[in-house]
């Protein structure tokens, strides 16, 4: 099946090119601005449809997208697993099926399966936005890392951005692995063995299971959680181990440059991978990452929903 | 169409024209529209400042995201940053373009600028009127007004980013 004209969708930073990871930050940009303003919406996209369609558990992701769509004046639809005929058996295809002929422009979709955007992308006419698909890829929290990076520090080439956390179930280090080393910066994952996957260097990334050492001389330090839904085996020992050895706190930030700064996606838990005195401290950027996300997410939908829904499926 | 002494002197006017209207410019901004009115609303500022002594406070908007036909004209890759940093609230602001013809850019211009807060006040004033309105909007200053055929292309060029100011009218 194939639609007459090519619908943009977002499906993972893999298939980005430099100059569109470029786009969609510059066009951010605008719409940062505008979040900031006494009026905070314009009519950009009105008479657009916008279906959040989440098959995992969120808050900020999910709330992101939504204040984004209306920001731009388009109408918002959010479907989560627990209230929708998913319960009742009807598998993600059919469900598909049933929104596409209510005719959305866009359709945001998490799911727990790798790539089940693409999958839905077959059977749609609306463009497509990966809000994060199982281990595989979260592609607008990739890029609000980086909008947040490049605000607090002017640029992001030649960069040394450390990742460190559960790097093996994590499809935001994935994201910003692909995303930082695109535009230029030096990207060091840090996890212990258990958590590190297989062939993960090929992404050109330098690979610790030393904090301490991956931390050194780092311009951003971002920790991931430990994600205990998808852990199937004892990858860890205890928590309190975890947490010494890997955890971010005050002494170890010091390793790191004196002006870098202190990332985290969320949900933070709060003295395992991350120190209260650093997620709340004055180099933590953790909640402009949140701001960043609306302007980002905007960006997305707007750069989306002009070509979407126009072409027929064929 | 009009050389560089014509644009002054259509320029110098209006400033005077602004100033009088107001009362003075002391509760004057002056609101650019991207990008063609952004250089002619600091020119404005600096007649003003000539004439009154004081700076008047100077923004930009850009209307991309205000367009009308938004919906099929998008995605426009380019989407300029609109500045306005001071309490539109306190002032009468006279929007800022290079040429007035259908009328759409000013209502969409509008439209960003109350997005900001409630101006006492919107004047707009432009250096060419070419005609053609189709929306019932009217200019309140005007450099020159320049009867064009619809297919005809009115091209405002000005220092710097041109070697000299001039207004030129060709075929598209």
């Amino acid at each position: 099946m194939s639609a007459t004209a090519p619908v943009r969708h977002l499906l993972g930073v893999e298939d980005l090119a430099p100059r569109e990871i470029v786009q969609y930050l510059d066009t951010a940009e605008v719409f940062f601005e505008v979040s900031r303003r006494k009026v905070r919406k314009v009519p950009t996209l009105r008479g657009k449809t916008v279906i959040n369609l989440f098959y995992e558990a969120s808050t900020r992701t999910r709330t992101s997208f939504e204040i984004a769509g209306k920001r731009l004046s388009a109408d918002v639809v959010n479907i989560s697993v627990s209230t929708s005929s998913v319960t009742k058996g009807e598998c993600l295809l059919d469900t598909v099926k049933n929104l596409e002929a209510m005719r959305p422009d866009v359709i945001v979709l998490r799911h727990p399966a790798s790539g089940a955007p693409n999958f839905v992308t077959q059977h749609t006419r609306a463009g497509v936005v990966n809000a994060g698909d199982g281990t595989h890829e979260h592609p607008t929290q990739a890029l609000l890392d980086a909008f947040t990076v490049r605000r607090a520090k002017g640029r992001i080439a030649d960069l040394v951005i450390t990742i460190a956390g559960d790097i093996a179930h994590s499809r935001v280090a994935r994201s910003d692995a692909m995303l930082f080393t695109a535009l230029g910066a030096r990207v060091r994952l840090c996890a212990p063995r258990t958590l590190l996957p297989v062939g993960i260097e090929r992404y050109g990334v330098e690979v610790h299971d030393d904090l301490p050492r991956a931390v050194e001389g780092a311009d951003v330090v971002m920790m991931l959680r430990i994600q205990r839904e998808r852990l199937t085996e004892a990858l860890i020992p205890t928590t309190r181990e975890y947490s010494r050895k890997f955890g971010l706190n005050a002494r170890m930030l010091a390793r790191a440059k004196p002006d870098a700064i202190v990332m985290h996606p969320g949900p933070m838990n709060r003295g395992v991978e991350i120190d209260p005195e650093v997620a709340d401290g004055p180099r933590s950027v953790i909640l402009d990452q949140v701001e960043a996300g609306v302007a980002v997410r905007m960006a997305v939908l707007y750069l989306l929903a002009g070509e979407a829904g126009q072409s027929p499926l064929s | 169409m009009l050389d560089a002494e014509a644009i002054a002197r259509a320029l110098r006017r209006m400033a005077v024209e602004i100033a009088e209207r107001n009362g003075g410019a002391g509760q004057v901004a002056l609101v650019g529209i991207r990008r063609g009115g952004v250089p002619l609303a600091a020119r404005l500022q600096a007649l003003l400042k000539e004439l009154e002594g004081r700076a008047v406070p100077v923004g930009s908007v850009d209307i991309t995201l205000y367009r009308d036909d938004a919906a099929t004209a998008l995605p426009n890759p380019l989407i300029g940053r609109s500045e306005v940093t001071f309490p539109v609230e306190a002032y009468t602001i006279v929007l800022v373009d290079d040429v007035l013809y259908t009328g759409r850019t000013v209502r969409a211009a509008m439209d960003a600028l109350l997005d900001y807060g409630r101006p006492r006040a919107i004047q707009l004033a432009a250096l060419v009127d070419r005609g053609h309105r189709e929306l019932p909007i009217a200019p309140d200053y005007v450099g020159r007004v320049l009867p064009t055929a619809p297919e005809e292309r009115v091209e405002v060029r000005l220092v710097p980013d041109a070697p000299v100011d001039e207004v030129l009218v060709g075929r598209r």
